[in-house]
């Protein structure tokens, strides 16, 4: 049975922050969605309430860190790109301020739909010069992120999961490395962030199948060690196959496909994920279905890209983790 | 440096040097060195307290955008001197004025005056819309309505850490259009950030004419007063009105001071081209030599020989 942690985030921030005069809790109205309520009450010296208002707030953080400060943003990440790209790009990321931008709910771990669902954040980000970009896929990785962002001379963009997070690693995100989940030598199955939950269920019965899989976990998608990506794809037969709660456009996919293209790297490749197209409001287990980023959906990406049908089926993949979207650990429905 | 010459002398010589630049190019920034030439000659003559320069009197050329490859990025703050607790700070909100920023540098003995020729040239740091890197700038402000956040990011930290030093922000009107203003004023007296001033070119012109005519404003002294700043509207010709502005007690909220201005002071040929007065290009060899004649006259010098 894997471990369920409540609410890594809310303990890792004020564990990392508190006692910190450069570092400022910036919060947009969800200051309990985003888990710093806690952090607000009893570190108030610390905590900076900017309001329902982005742009002010993006520029403002820039101002701050122009002053010295490491202003870590909490709001949706949908929030912190969409609105205020244009304050994100003049007053955080050209003068590589010490932002450290945590983005809740990425992709489709929200039920609130195409308004709250940041699905093209990651494509966004990577094209923004001086930007770091972190993704966390597990509670180990939410309690290290504080660390692993603050540790970046420049401005961050963090995908946090909130609410209950399943432990999947032992050790803490140290940026810039790939977690190597397994060894195989027939398919390389690249993930980040939720999805590697998924890969990690349909591990037992690709092996009963027969399949060698090799995984690997992305938690730093910018920058990217490109080279040990490709001596991984080196050690495979088949070819790669990627899976992430984002459009498949600019993201982990298409990483991949531009790393195996500049190296002229001659394996087929199949990207799993939001195929051009916005998600709806629902639970994420239902979402994942529906859009194909669940574990069902990469074992029939490696069918198709095997050739082979492994009569793999929902009851064959291990048992998924039923969230409440209601659940006392969500800070509210949304 | 301070008060060798007065602010109005300050403030013609800046006009002059604008003027001259826009004839030799055949056009530039004219009507905002009529708005503005006044204010900026009061902040850096008077208002500002800055220290010495810490950048070579004459520009450096483009050095590259932050990277990380480019440790030896800097912005052109150091014309405004150290970034010290005691010293002010000001962002050039409209970077469209840049060219009358570097006037004001020049006229108070900040810049060379060989660095008003790499204006818009390529590979200098002087560019026609004033970057971070560009004399006296220490962020981009180029996308309107962003400057005032900024201000008040830095004076809200600034505060903080008990510096003394004020952070200033120079404004221009057309910005009360952009919501972002408006979070900056609710968020500054929310957070009683009162280390914050701002004053404000209040010309009523913006890129496609007069504002009426563009999208109207209304009253913006009680906009800003509505949204928590202490804000006070002046004659913006009259320095003797700045220095009474800033007088104006505001324990709390920032200042915002509201000059009035003409978009043709002191060059009255220029009504001609109303209402498109934002960037003066000469439509003919005529108009230029006219203006030229005009605007000379106004300003108490020779006309331009720009044939060469």
């Amino acid at each position: 049975m894997m471990e369920m942690v409540s609410r890594p985030y809310a303990r890792a921030f004020e564990a990392f922050a508190a006692g910190n005069p450069d570092i400022l809790c910036l919060s947009a109205d969800l200051t309990s969605s985003c888990e710093v309520d806690g952090f607000r009450d009893r570190h108030p010296d610390q905590f900076l309430s900017l309001g329902m208002a982005e742009q002010n707030m993006m520029s403002f953080a820039g101002g701050l860190g122009l002053a010295g400060y490491r202003p870590f943003i909490h709001t949706f990440g949908v929030f912190m790109y969409r609105r205020p790209y244009d304050q994100l790009m003049a007053s955080i990321a050209y003068p590589r301020r010490k932002v450290r931008l945590m983005g809740f709910l990425p992709g489709v771990t929200t039920p609130g739909g195409m308004t709250h669902q940041s699905i093209e954040d990651i494509s966004v980000m990577r094209s923004i010069p001086n930007m770091t970009i972190l993704e966390t896929g597990d509670a180990t990785e939410v309690e290290s992120i504080c660390e692993a962002a603050d540790s970046i001379d420049g401005p961050v963009w963090c995908r946090v999961l909130r609410g209950s997070v399943p432990r999947l690693f032992d050790t803490p995100i140290r940026v810039g490395e790939m977690r190597e989940l397994s060894s195989g030598d027939d398919i390389l199955v690249v993930t980040s962030g939720i999805c590697t939950e998924e890969a990690m269920r349909a591990r037992s019965a690709l092996a009963r199948a027969g399949l060698s899989i090799r995984h690997l976990h992305l938690h730093t998608i910018k920058p990217f060690d490109a080279q040990a990506l490709l001596d991984h794809i080196g050690s495979v037969r088949h070819g790669v196959i990627t899976l992430e709660n984002h459009v498949t456009e600019g993201g982990v996919g298409s990483l991949v496909a531009e790393t195996m293209a500049d190296a002229g790297a001659g394996k087929r490749l199949i990207r799993l994920g939001l195929k051009d197209t916005y998600a709806h409001g629902g639970s994420r287990a239902y979402l994942m279905r529906h859009y194909g980023l669940d574990a069902l959906a990469l074992v029939e990406g490696i069918e198709d890209l095997t050739g082979q049908a492994f009569g793999i089926t929902e009851g064959d993949l291990d048992a998924a983790r039923v969230d409440d979207v209601h659940s006392l650990v969500k800070a509210e429905a949304l | 440096m301070r008060n060798e010459r007065t602010t109005e002398e300050v403030a013609l010589g800046i006009r002059r040097r604008v003027f001259e630049h826009s004839m030799r190019n055949n056009g530039g920034y004219l009507s905002q060195a009529c708005s503005a030439g006044e204010q900026l000659a009061w902040l850096y003559n008077e208002e500002l307290k800055l220290g010495a320069p810490t950048l070579p009197m004459i520009p450096k050329p483009f050095e590259g955008v932050p990277s990380p490859s480019n440790p030896d990025y800097h912005t052109g703050a150091g014309y405004n001197g150290p970034a010290a607790p005691e010293f002010d700070r000001l962002f050039i909100a409209p970077a469209h004025y840049a060219l009358v920023a570097y006037a004001t540098l020049i006229e108070v003995g900040r810049m060379a005056p060989e660095g008003l020729e790499m204006f818009n040239k390529d590979g200098s740091s002087v560019e026609m819309i004033g970057a971070e890197h560009s004399p006296g700038m220490e962020v981009h402000n180029g996308t309107l309505g962003i400057g005032l956040s900024t201000g008040a990011g830095l004076a809200w930290g600034r505060k903080r850490r008990g510096e003394p030093g004020r952070t200033w922000v120079f404004m221009s009107d057309g910005e009360v259009q952009e919501g972002q203003t408006w979070e900056a004023v609710q968020a500054a007296a929310f957070h009683g950030i009162d280390n914050l001033y701002a004053i404000m070119d209040v010309n009523d012109q913006q890129c496609d004419g007069a504002m009426s005519s563009v999208m109207e404003v209304g009253d913006i002294k009680t906009k800003f007063r509505t949204f928590g700043a202490v804000c006070v509207e002046i004659d913006g010709h009259d320095v003797q009105a700045m220095r009474d502005a800033v007088a104006e007690p505001h324990e709390g909220r920032p200042l915002i001071i509201l000059a009035r201005t003409s978009p043709y002071r002191t060059m009255p040929i220029l009504e001609e081209r109303f209402p498109r007065l934002h960037y003066v290009r000469f439509k003919s060899e005529d108009e230029r030599a006219r203006m030229n004649v005009s605007i000379a006259a106004d300003l108490g010098v020779e006309p331009v020989d720009y044939s060469h």
